[in-house]
């Protein structure tokens, strides 16, 4: 089938990663999650000042940097304030790492337990083993 | 985009292809799913540049919708991975980035407040009791800004008290009432081994909530 012949690109942004934390029982802050990579891509999407600026507030930042950085991309500063938004060059290097960089193979660890959680085709598997519920 | 465009893009996509009853998998047919998303996105502003999640996604019709008229980004969650797969190729076709994760509503853990939408045609519960109310809980503590959700009618004075009272929801309408005609369908293959599905389903009106976060 044609469905099967197609190179499919499949992918995780970085967006995705700094929402999810480990789900395991006991463990008391899960997030973030660090990554082991295997496979990045990287996607051209446009560009929006209005939605970076709006997504500013809510990013762990530190989470982010440290992700890109695991997949390759080390230009965001390591902290960053509300000022920097009115610079474009820091707004292209947020975009690109935010939602440019995605995982298409590799996995997420839980930072208290080592847990891996497999990352296929840029779908991570967060189903817990029965004993982890 | 047209409501018809849009509504004509959603019917081309790949469904189920073995649904898994105790799942309640069901597609959310292109009329359904098409008005849902155009109301939300032309009514409330809730779609178009924003942060979209999609519970229990399936073959992700509602989150592709949703991307189709200008998300953002859109992350579809579902416990099945073969739903999954289906959905990745939905994606794949219609040129749309969708996230996908695979996992368990009732025990999945989420950082607050980056999510704007979420959108869901969750399980009744018709075949695990009150996976509709655990549906909506998580999706109520998720969004930031409101929740698209389709319920049984005859649930409808339970589901807005409780979401009012338990689930921190600040409003609860209800947009309108549809019928799923496409249930009989997708499930009369199967009738002779589940005739009391069929019985349920037949005479299910659903109706679609929306509901804003406190």
């Amino acid at each position: 089938r044609e469905n099967e012949q197609r190179a499919r690109k499949r992918k995780m942004r970085l967006l995705t990663h700094n929402m999810l934390s480990s789900n395991i029982k006991g463990v008391a802050n899960g997030f973030p999650l660090r990554i082991e990579v295997e496979k990045v891509v990287e996607k051209q999407v446009d560009f929006n000042a209005d939605f970076l600026k709006n997504m500013f507030a809510k990013i762990e930042w530190k989470a982010l940097v440290d992700a890109s950085r695991s997949m390759g991309y080390s230009e965001l500063p390591g902290d960053a304030n509300p000022a920097m938004l009115d610079s474009d060059d820091f707004l292209q290097k947020f975009h690109h790492a935010l939602l440019e960089l995605h995982l298409e193979e590799g996995a997420l660890v839980c930072p208290e337990t080592g847990r891996k959680f497999p990352v296929n085709k840029g779908i991570p598997n967060m189903l817990l083993h029965e004993d982890e519920v | 985009m047209k409501l018809k465009q849009l509504e004509g893009l959603l019917g081309s996509i790949q469904q189920f292809s073995n649904p898994k009853i105790d799942l309640e998998q069901y597609p959310t047919g292109p009329h359904i799913a098409s008005r849902m998303l155009y109301t939300a996105e032309n009514s409330f502003g809730d779609v178009s540049d924003k942060v979209v999640a999609d519970f229990g996604c399936g073959c992700g019709t509602l989150g592709l919708a949703a991307g189709l008229l200008g998300a953002q980004h859109v992350i579809g969650l579902d416990i099945d991975d073969q739903s999954l797969e289906i959905a990745s190729i939905n994606a794949d076709d219609l040129e749309l980035d969708m996230n996908f994760v695979q996992c368990d509503i009732k025990n999945f853990r989420w950082r607050d407040q980056i999510v704007d939408t979420v959108i869901m045609n969750p399980p009744f519960g018709t075949r695990k009791k009150g996976a509709d109310m655990d549906f909506l809980s998580v999706a109520l503590k998720v969004a930031s800004q409101a929740v698209y959700s389709l319920h049984k009618t005859t649930t409808r004075d339970h589901v807005k008290r409780t979401a009012l009272r338990d689930y921190n929801a600040s409003s609860a309408e209800i947009l309108c009432e549809v019928y799923h005609i496409q249930l009989i369908c997708s499930f009369a293959s199967i009738f002779c081994v589940y005739p009391y599905i069929i019985d349920n389903i037949s005479r299910i009106h659903s109706i679609l909530l929306f509901f804003m976060v406190n």
